[in-house]
């Protein structure tokens, strides 16, 4: 009985406590609920976007580039379908095996063999691994017959860069390559953008125009394992092909420019001198740009490297010429503008001049005689010009050759290598040389020769400024219906807009007149430094200024022994260039022509413009054609 | 003797039978077809190893649990303190014999099943000590002897789990021990100044941890400290029960365990997988499931007749409990990383062994109720 008490009593010890940890039990309960309300209910947007960062990843392919077109729309810049051999190291069962089977098939050298196998190891066994970025339609057939016995290898069709008309556009083109670290942290749309295998412009346009130009990716999203393994395609997310860029260019004008130019160091451009339009701009010698798609060999890097015709160096733009002669109607013009001289103005040429004891020659050693400006000007007789621009002086001569775009760049947010070359006068010599100017530079000066450098495209510019009535053009590489979407070209496409308000560059519209006929005299008129070039249906009919350059000073003995231009060593042979507008009756096109130790101007540069002109001219009928032809009669 | 104990029965097999408790068994029953959904899924949708061991076990100790319930419960008191013996007995061998598993000497291999004996411990510490205090009186429960006894008790299996070394198990078996001193009726203050003095040496033994113990102490502090790294599985964790949101991603569609970035998913984080598929709605639901098993078991425990089964089903009880808590809070990011599993849910044969054995004696409490104990 008492035991039975005591057993009671225990229970009852037991029952009460029990229902305190009951009690406890309840609120941890309640408490893991709430916990569980706060992460599911609560944070639920939270935490499921980070599930789906989780498992979610995005590989994004390389965008198509948009194309390029010339002013009729035919591509000079497009894409090509390419093959590439793919291989997933996961599927394959032995790697030695297949990288020797396909060594076989497609003839891969021993190098390229050690560089794949490098490349897997840097790999995910799932990623895959590309053994050849460019099969030929052979090779790539070849690799499908065996496909049945090479496990683990994927053909894969992509698109590439393609330049269909290799060569004659590189140096305007640029070219596209794979990008290092500095063009990736340089551009943020590249940042954005790049994927491995995308190719981006490295050079010319395709580098100043790469935003417009790269396009979207085509983006892939996966479901991915924690191991970073793709489990399955969620969504293909199409891209969008980069902008069309229409240029202003014409490929048969183009083609015949690198036609003229072969085998010869320089330079050919033409422009429109109403729209600063580029109509031509070739640099020669040229490469061709379809070689650096995939990594261009070393032999080829070096054979460009090394030609001492420098196909590097787009010589249009960023070479630095004397412009001899050719600067004569800007020193002529001058010296009209600022009243030194009237048109009646004459100096009598014996074949040199004497300065401070200092002897200035004339090219022609027995002198012209009396000279009148358009006589000076059509036998490019440099006493005449020493002259004036003694009495002009260089400061004022600086003025007229600035306005009318020396030592200025022309096109320079278009091409980012382009150069601004120089016309000297006082304070730049101080500033520069910390010497004082001294009265023999000026005289030399007024032939184009001492601290002097043009480009070819500032010639050319100079050309059509004179050409279209002294009218100020901002020329232009890309036509006005181009959308763009880099800023700084699409500023230059703004100044562009002056072209069309006739902005004068002279005091005295009759100047420019007076300096046009005279070139007309020194191609049309015997006796004319380019008389021989001449064409003499109107139609065709240009007029323009013949120069030599000297690339070193002529010693009295070389003076006496007078050589022949191939007698003379290749390096000091002198530059020739030309310069030219057309047709003479209604101008509309001007050109600058430069060819590097070509000998003299009249002989070298001024034949290749007879042919230019004669495309030119005859084109102008097919441009005319199009929608945003634009008449102008002055 | 154990022929005479089964003998003493007064109840023939059907009413033995009869007089289960069917609420407890049909939850017990929901329980394990959930786990086998949710191993199904850890497998990846498929019938794989994982789901098709499991199911053999939960068979195998299902019926086992239902052998245990037909046996008297004064069999059970019988032979509680040899149980505990073997089980100390199993726990020496392991250290000596037991197979190692990545730095930590557990188990035994039993070819079948690799028997992890301080999962049994869990049951033996309560049955050995509600057989103590079913014998001890009241008026001697406080006095020194009794409790140091008691604590030796205690004491001697978690010695031998902390060596293996198994921190997360030796916490859960002096919990378990130290529950049932609590309903003998140990004073209060005890406990209040053990509590106190356990804080106070709190840093001792936090300085005398396993290093990988200690991170998981830092880690679950601040489990961004090293989010690839050790907060990895706590960070996963909560991404997985958090996106599961209100309703779940539905069965088979958890990401974050089919694409593997779930660590442990078929033991310790098994309720991770089930909160990502079924949301909250699943995880309470199955929570309320474990409530429900609970109360019953205490009630069982309040309608027996004898101190030992009450003692042993309010501490069956509260292990479950304890089990539970710390295994929700673990995956919910509310305590450190300990490893223990969630009871039947979690795969693992000596967790799942020692559970049902635990059901069976409680079922066998409520069979024979009215059973009194000498």
């Amino acid at each position: 009985m008492i035991k039975e008490n005591f057993g009671i009593r225990k229970s009852d010890i037991i029952n009460r406590r029990m229902f305190i940890i009951g009690a406890a039990k309840l609120v941890i309960f309640g408490g893991i609920v709430a916990r569980l309300f706060s992460l599911q209910i609560n944070d639920n947007k939270k935490y499921l976007t980070l599930s789906d960062k989780n498992r979610i990843r995005e590989w994004k392919l390389p965008p198509t580039r948009g194309n390029i077109v010339d002013y009729f729309g035919n591509v000079i810049a497009g894409n090509l379908k390419v093959y590439q051999l793919h291989v997933i190291p996961e599927q394959v069962e032995n790697f030695n095996y297949l990288i020797s089977r396909l060594k076989v098939i497609l003839n891969l050298s021993n190098k390229r063999v050690e560089k794949i196998k490098n490349k897997k190891k840097q790999l995910k066994p799932w990623e895959s691994l590309v053994v050849s970025e460019n099969l030929s339609w052979d090779e790539f057939s070849k690799i499908n017959n065996y496909l049945y016995e090479l496990v683990g290898v994927k053909p894969v069709m992509t698109i590439s860069r393609n330049y269909p008309f290799s060569d004659i556009y590189t140096h305007v083109l640029g070219y596209v390559s794979q990008p290092n670290e500095e063009d990736i942290l340089e551009n943020e749309v590249i940042q954005e953008k790049f994927v491995p295998g995308i190719k981006i412009g490295k050079l010319g346009l395709e580098k100043t125009l790469e935003n417009d130009l790269i396009g979207v990716n085509d983006i892939q999203r996966y479901e991915v394992n924690a191991y970073g393994k793709r489990i399955n395609q969620l969504e293909y997310q199409k891209g969008k092909q980069g902008s069309k860029i229409r240029l202003t260019l014409d490929t048969e004008v183009q083609k015949l420019s690198a036609e003229l130019m072969q085998g010869k160091a320089g330079s050919i451009s033409v422009m429109d001198i109403y729209t600063g339009e580029i109509i031509a701009m070739y640099s020669s010698p040229s490469y061709n740009p379809n070689s650096f798609l995939f990594g261009i060999s070393q032999d080829e890097w070096q054979l460009i490297r090394n030609n001492p015709l420098k196909p590097l160096i787009n010589k249009t733009l960023s070479g630095l010429y004397s412009p001899g002669s050719t600067i004569k109607p800007i020193v002529a013009l001058s010296a009209l503008e600022n009243g030194i001289m009237g048109t009646n103005f004459k100096v009598q040429c014996k074949g040199k001049m004497e300065l401070h004891g200092q002897t200035f020659h004339c090219w022609k050693e027995k002198g012209h005689g009396w000279m009148s400006l358009n006589n000076a000007m059509k036998q490019s007789c440099d006493t005449y010009f020493y002259e004036i621009a003694r009495k002009l002086g260089v400061d004022k001569l600086k003025v007229t050759a600035e306005r009318f775009g020396l030592g200025k760049k022309v096109l320079g947010e278009y091409f980012e290598n382009e150069k601004a070359g120089q016309f000297p006068d006082t304070r730049w010599k101080i500033n520069e040389l910390g010497k004082g100017w001294v009265l023999g530079e000026t005289l030399i000066t007024g032939i184009g020769q001492g601290y002097t450098q043009t480009t070819p495209i500032q010639l050319c510019l100079m050309t059509a400024q004179i050409a279209n009535g002294g009218y100020k053009i901002k020329p232009k590489i890309l036509t006005d219906d181009n959308q763009l979407a880099s800023e700084q070209v699409k500023k230059a496409m703004q100044d562009s807009k002056i072209n069309y308000f006739y902005t004068p560059l002279y005091d005295d519209q009759k100047n420019i007149k007076i300096i046009q006929e005279a070139m007309f005299s020194s191609t049309n008129e015997l006796y004319g430094t380019s008389y021989k070039s001449r064409i003499d249906d109107p139609k065709y009919q240009f007029a323009g200024k013949t120069g030599t350059a000297q690339v070193k000073r002529i010693s009295k003995r070389e003076r006496e022994l007078d050589l022949k231009t191939f007698q003379i060593p290749y390096e000091e042979r002198d530059h020739a260039l030309y310069v030219a507008f057309g047709p003479y009756k209604n101008p509309r096109y001007a050109l600058s022509i430069i060819v590097e130790h070509g000998g003299s101007g009249s002989s070298t540069a001024a034949p290749m413009a007879t042919k230019l002109f004669k495309l030119i001219v005859d084109r102008h009928h097919y441009r005319k054609q199009l929608s945003d032809y634009k008449e102008f009669n002055i | 003797m154990f022929q005479h104990t089964r003998l003493n029965s007064d109840q023939n097999f059907i009413q033995k039978v009869k007089n289960l408790d069917y609420i407890l068994l049909l939850s017990i029953f929901i329980l394990s077809v959930l786990s086998l959904f949710v191993m199904y899924s850890t497998d990846g949708g498929e019938l794989l190893y994982h789901t098709k061991s499991h199911l053999i076990k939960l068979s195998v100790f299902f019926v086992l649990m239902l052998l245990i319930s037909l046996f008297n419960i004064k069999f059970w008191h019988l032979i509680s303190y040899f149980l505990y013996v073997i089980i100390i007995l199993l726990l020496i061998w392991v250290s000596i014999y037991g197979i190692k598993v990545s730095g930590s000497q557990r188990w035994m291999n039993l070819y079948f099943l690799a028997l992890q004996p301080s999962e049994l411990m869990k049951i033996g510490i309560i049955l050995c000590l509600a057989k103590y205090y079913h014998r001890v009186s009241v008026e001697k429960v406080n006095s020194f002897t009794s409790i140091f006894f008691a604590l030796t008790i205690i004491l001697i299996p978690i010695i031998l789990v902390i060596s293996q070394p198994d921190l997360g198990t030796s916490i859960l078996i002096a919990l378990s021990g130290l529950i049932i001193l609590w309903l003998g009726g140990v004073k209060i203050k005890y406990f209040f100044f053990s509590f106190i003095s356990f804080l106070i040496s709190l840093p001792f033994i936090i300085s005398n941890l396993q290093p990988y113990q200690k991170l998981r102490i830092l880690t679950f502090l601040d489990p961004d400290r090293d989010p690839l790294g050790a907060g990895y599985q706590i960070i996963q964790s909560k991404i997985a029960i958090g996106s599961g949101g209100f309703s779940g991603k539905g069965f088979l569609q958890g990401t974050q365990s089919y694409l593997d970035f779930l660590p442990e998913k078929h033991t310790d984080f098994i309720f991770t997988l089930f909160s990502e598929e079924f949301g909250f709605i699943g995880s309470t639901g199955l929570l309320l499931l474990y409530l429900i098993i609970i109360i019953r078991i205490i009630r069982i425990g309040v309608i027996s007749r004898n101190s030992f089964a009450k003692l042993f089903c309010f501490g069956f009880a509260f292990s479950i409990f304890i089990y539970i808590t710390v295994n929700l809070s673990m995956v919910l990011g509310l305590l450190p990383i300990v490893g223990s599993p969630l009871p039947i849910m979690s795969y693992g044969g000596s967790s799942m062994l020692a559970t049902m054995i635990g059901f069976g004696i409680v079922l066998s409490a409520k069979v024979h109720s009215k059973q009194t104990i000498a």
